[in-house]
């Protein structure tokens, strides 16, 4: 195993940093249902960290429980070396934690340039007096947070449909805007609940080109999960392994691959 | 060929950002402004301000605001008749409770009053959505009717229960009570008006009606990416009824100068100013606008054309406005749900390729 | 006993009878609710055209009197017959069930699938269209509806409350009949629901209308039915109103007291629309009884609203409604 709290370089050359966010005995329940069973794994700072396993893992509800949309009825969330108390999502959200979601959740009666500007809330603080007037402090903030913004729309390559409302988008580029949205928060932990699903061959290799230049030009952690084995195995630098709400493996994906438990539990059933 | 951008060129995102874009709309707008100020004054008679100009006016404030809360931030609210309401009231307690200080800052001040008791009543939202709400507002609606008709305090213990506006001036100008004169009562609200679009724009065009809308198309989403829910959406009711409250307090001082609360105010006055957003278009200012519009012409020309035409008798007109209002609702909820303001927008969109389609 | 309680009692039992008219109204929103996920702020005035035309028809109204004579120049009002009570319901039913044919046809089929709130601004578009519509065809006066039913105070109650109490309760025959109308209409929609093939589909089309097409159920004929029942159940409430006060413009606002009903029952829930109606009914008797005195009365006018607001913010699926779990 790695070391807790060093950095390393991996083999392409990327810097990993320490542990930035650590889950301890994560335990999520619905009235009877258990959903997470005590999982422990940690995030460190400029990797990505793939969730697999599957359907009805609890994959996405520990994304959830990492967004604050669910509490945990038991077990901590370290972020940034302090415990981090139950809080709301938006909360979360403010402290620098982006994610984009399985289905897709835009905001379809906005312009996607719009959406994106979303992405902004936490760097933009004009009170509603300010906007009312907009000349000066309102106005200047919009324009500065505007320049980030287009140089996320530039990046994700969605220049052309900057004004179109996002209902009218296809399903591929909706999924970019979301991408673009939350990267606009510049956020310390970009969340990807499965960014490929139900995507074709090109998108997916459009979509990995993505996670893999923003985690490189930007230094973003990324935590994702993902069918799409192939995918997750190129893509990540470690991988945690979910069945019936527990941890049944974790590591670099060579690791992954050859932990017997996974293969029985499911790559075994994947690759048939 | 008539409506043109090309040659428009924007450098900056400041000009991309501005209202109206493209340079044909921005002096048509200047040209109506000036229309408005400086040519309607002078040629408009006490009929047309009465019947058509201040409830015009008027009620395009009141659904700015309405627009604000349904169209901009999804809470529909059926309490608008209670909020206006407390405009009117506020402006009556002040009027006659500080003569000195000029009604232009009580109709302000109404606004306020307005924003906190609508903010009041937006509580429950945080827990309560969609219809469920709207029903919830109803609560408001009769409540408040209900208060001001009990509660003599209100009314300054008059002995019919209806408040009357007194006389107050603006430079030397009376704008309320009988001696008004249709100009002044035209400018005044005029100014009150353009005020209320200009802000509504600005805010809507913000951070703050990006959260707005971020609440209305997908709360939870909008709560993840960091939205707080209880702010964005009180902040809604507090502007919403900023504009209801000042519409209101307009209504009550400068068009009708009398308001028994239950006649002017009661549920119907909700439905109006909900139908002006359904017709004009929600999440539009100049939907707002269009519809307010709509609906005060629309009385106008159908009882000019039954009953002044036609001979009928007043209550079959009236009757067959319901109808029409009921339908066109319908008609446009099914076919145009933007209304008014989309029909514009795609006009606008084949003037700009016209005569070449393609 | 002390006079007071003995005053309570009655203004109880009352509030009792009222709270059943409107558990009656509050039903017809239930049922379209729970098919269709509508919710039908048109079922007040549905009432009241219901109403109006069951009176029009027994007594032998020209439809659109008052607009023929007002294009024509012409004096007509009258058929010259009148038509017996129930025949004149079974007329009146099928003027409704031809309006269910026409609403779905016309509006609700070109709504599938809009937000909630999309279909209750157009039933709200439907009621004012609705409320012209009725008044063009049968004239907006007051009218006495009178199929028959017994009116006037229960002579047996008076008498052995005055026996027992020394004091004898006011309770009105009509709202004892329509205590056992609304419950046998209750109890024979439950019937229906639960034991019909139609019933069935009904519960299908409302669980998830993909699904119940992809069985082959046809979602037509579905709501068909569903605005068919509710237009049966206004026209019951329409009866029992109509002959209480008389059919009169007032009659569609019963909507605005089932709201609240509907509010604290729960949209889904039959059982919820009956006690809901129930509480709503005692609660604003017994409050302005004890608390309307005191801050100049009329409180019926919101004190249905307020408590259920104060209760939606506890609860906020309603007594019996389903609970609301949010996901993303």
């Amino acid at each position: 195993m790695l070391d807790a709290s060093e950095g390393y370089t991996t083999e392409d050359g990327r810097k990993i940093g320490g542990v930035v966010m650590e889950m301890k005995n994560i335990t999520l329940r619905f009235g009877g249902v258990v959903a997470i069973q005590d999982i422990s794994f940690d995030i460190r700072e400029g990797e990505i960290r793939a969730i697999i396993g599957p359907n009805g893992a609890g994959k996405s509800s520990m994304l959830n429980v990492i967004s604050g949309f669910y509490n945990p009825q038991e077990g901590e969330v370290w972020y940034k070396g302090a415990k981090r108390p139950p809080m709301k999502p938006y909360e979360v959200a403010r402290q620098g934690i982006a994610r984009t979601f399985q289905n897709i959740a835009l905001f379809e009666g906005m312009s996607v340039l719009d959406n994106v500007m979303t992405g902004r809330i936490r760097q933009m603080k004009a009170g509603m007096l300010a906007q009312a007037i907009w000349k000066g402090k309102a106005e200047r903030e919009e324009v500065e947070n505007r320049e980030v913004v287009e140089k996320i729309i530039d990046f994700l390559e969605i220049q052309h449909i900057r004004k179109t409302p996002v209902g009218r988008l296809p399903y591929g580029l909706k999924k970019r805007v979301e991408l673009a949205r939350a990267l606009a928060a510049e956020p310390s932990i970009l969340l990807l609940d499965e960014p490929m699903a139900g995507m074709n061959v090109e998108e997916k290799e459009d979509m990995s080109r993505f996670v893999l230049d923003v985690n490189d030009e930007f230094g973003t952690t990324i935590a994702l999960i993902e069918h799409d084995m192939g995918v997750v195995m190129d893509l990540s630098d470690r991988v945690v392994v979910m069945d019936y709400g527990k941890k049944i493996g974790d590591g670099t994906p060579d690791e992954v691959r050859n932990n017997q438990a996974v293969i029985d539990a499911y790559l075994g059933v994947a690759h048939d | 060929m008539f409506y043109r951008e090309a040659g428009d060129f924007k450098t900056s995102y400041t000009e991309d950002n501005q209202t109206f874009p493209i340079k044909f709309d921005r002096y048509r707008y200047y040209a109506v402004l000036l229309v408005a100020f400086a040519v309607v004054p002078f040629i408009i008679n006490d009929y047309w301000v009465n019947a058509v100009f201040l409830p015009f006016l008027i009620y395009a404030i009141a659904a700015i605001g309405l627009n604000i809360l349904v169209g901009y931030c999804g809470q529909v609210s059926l309490g608008t008749g209670g909020f206006m309401a407390v405009g009117a009231y506020a402006c009556y307690k002040l009027m006659t409770g500080f003569p000195e200080i000029n009604i232009f800052f009580h109709i302000i001040l109404s606004g306020g009053i307005t924003a906190a008791v609508c903010v009041a009543f937006g509580l429950p939202s945080l827990r309560i959505k969609g219809f469920y709400l709207a029903v919830a507002t109803l609560a408001a609606q009769f409540f408040l009717v209900w208060l001001f008709n009990k509660v003599s305090w209100f009314y300054n213990y008059s002995a019919s229960g209806q408040i009357n506006a007194p006389e107050r001036t603006v430079f030397g100008v009376p704008v309320t009570g009988a001696e008004a004169a249709p100009w002044a009562a035209y400018l005044f609200c005029l100014v009150f008006t353009f005020i209320s679009a200009i802000i509504a724009r600005n805010t809507t065009r913000g951070m703050a009606g990006r959260k707005w809308m971020a609440i209305r198309d997908m709360d939870i989403a909008a709560e993840i990416i960091g939205v707080n829910p209880l702010k964005a959406k009180l902040s809604a009711f507090a502007v919403s009824g900023f504009f209801v409250g000042i519409a209101g307090a307009l209504f009550f001082s400068v068009y009708l100068g009398a308001v028994e609360v239950g006649e002017v105010f009661g549920i119907t006055k909700s439905f109006l100013v909900l139908f002006m957003i359904i017709i004009g278009g929600l999440g539009s200012i100049f939907g707002s606008f269009a519809g307010a519009a709509f609906l005060v012409l629309l009385p106008v020309l159908l009882k000019n054309l039954l009953v002044g035409t036609l001979g009928w008798p007043t209550d079959l007109a009236a009757h067959l406005e319901f109808m029409i209002v009921g339908a066109l609702i319908v008609v446009f909820l099914v076919a145009e749900p933007h209304g008014l303001a989309q029909l514009w927008r795609v006009a606008k969109e084949k003037l700009r390729l016209w005569p070449f389609p393609h | 006993m002390p006079e007071q309680l003995v005053f309570a009692m009655e203004v109880f039992l009352n509030g009792l009878m009222a709270g059943v008219l409107y558990a009656l109204v509050a039903l017809g929103f239930v049922l379209i609710y729970k098919a269709s996920g509508i919710f039908n702020y048109a079922q007040g005035v549905m009432a009241l055209f219901s109403a109006l035309t069951l009176v029009g028809i027994m007594e032998g109204q020209v439809p659109f009197a008052h607009l023929i004579n007002a294009i024509f120049g012409t004096e007509i009002h009258h058929f010259g017959w009148h038509v017996p009570a129930l025949l004149a319901i079974l007329f009146t039913m099928a003027v409704m069930v031809g309006l269910a044919w026409v609403v779905n046809k016309l509006i609700f089929r070109h709504l599938v699938n809009q937000e909630p709130i999309i279909l209750f601004m157009a039933t709200i578009g439907l009621a004012y269209f609705l409320e012209g519509f009725g008044d063009i065809m049968w004239g907006a006066d007051i009218k006495k509806l009178d199929v028959g039913l017994p009116q006037g105070i229960n002579t047996w109650i008076d008498e052995s409350t005055f026996n027992i109490f020394d004091y004898g309760f006011f309770i009105d025959n009509l709202d004892i009949v329509a205590t056992v109308v609304a419950a046998l209409l209750v109890t024979a929609l439950v019937i229906f629901a639960q034991y019909t093939k139609q019933g069935r589909a009904m519960r299908a089309v409302a669980d998830d209308h993909q699904a119940a097409l992809s069985v082959g159920i046809s979602l037509n004929f579905i709501w068909v039915m569903v605005w068919s029942v509710a237009g049966f159940v206004a026209l019951v409430a329409g009866i029992m109103w109509g002959t209480k006060s008389g059919v009169q413009f007032s009659l569609s606002l019963i909507a605005l007291k089932a709201l609240p009903v509907l509010m604290l029952g729960g949209f889904t829930s039959i059982p919820g629309a009956i006690v809901g109606g129930l509480i709503i009914g005692v609660g604003e008797k017994l409050f302005e009884f004890a608390i309307g005195p005191l801050v100049g009365g009329a409180t019926e006018n919101w004190f249905a609203y307020v408590l259920a607001l104060i209760f939606l913010v506890f609860r906020p699926q309603g007594l019996f409604g389903e609970k609301i779990i949010e996901r993303v």
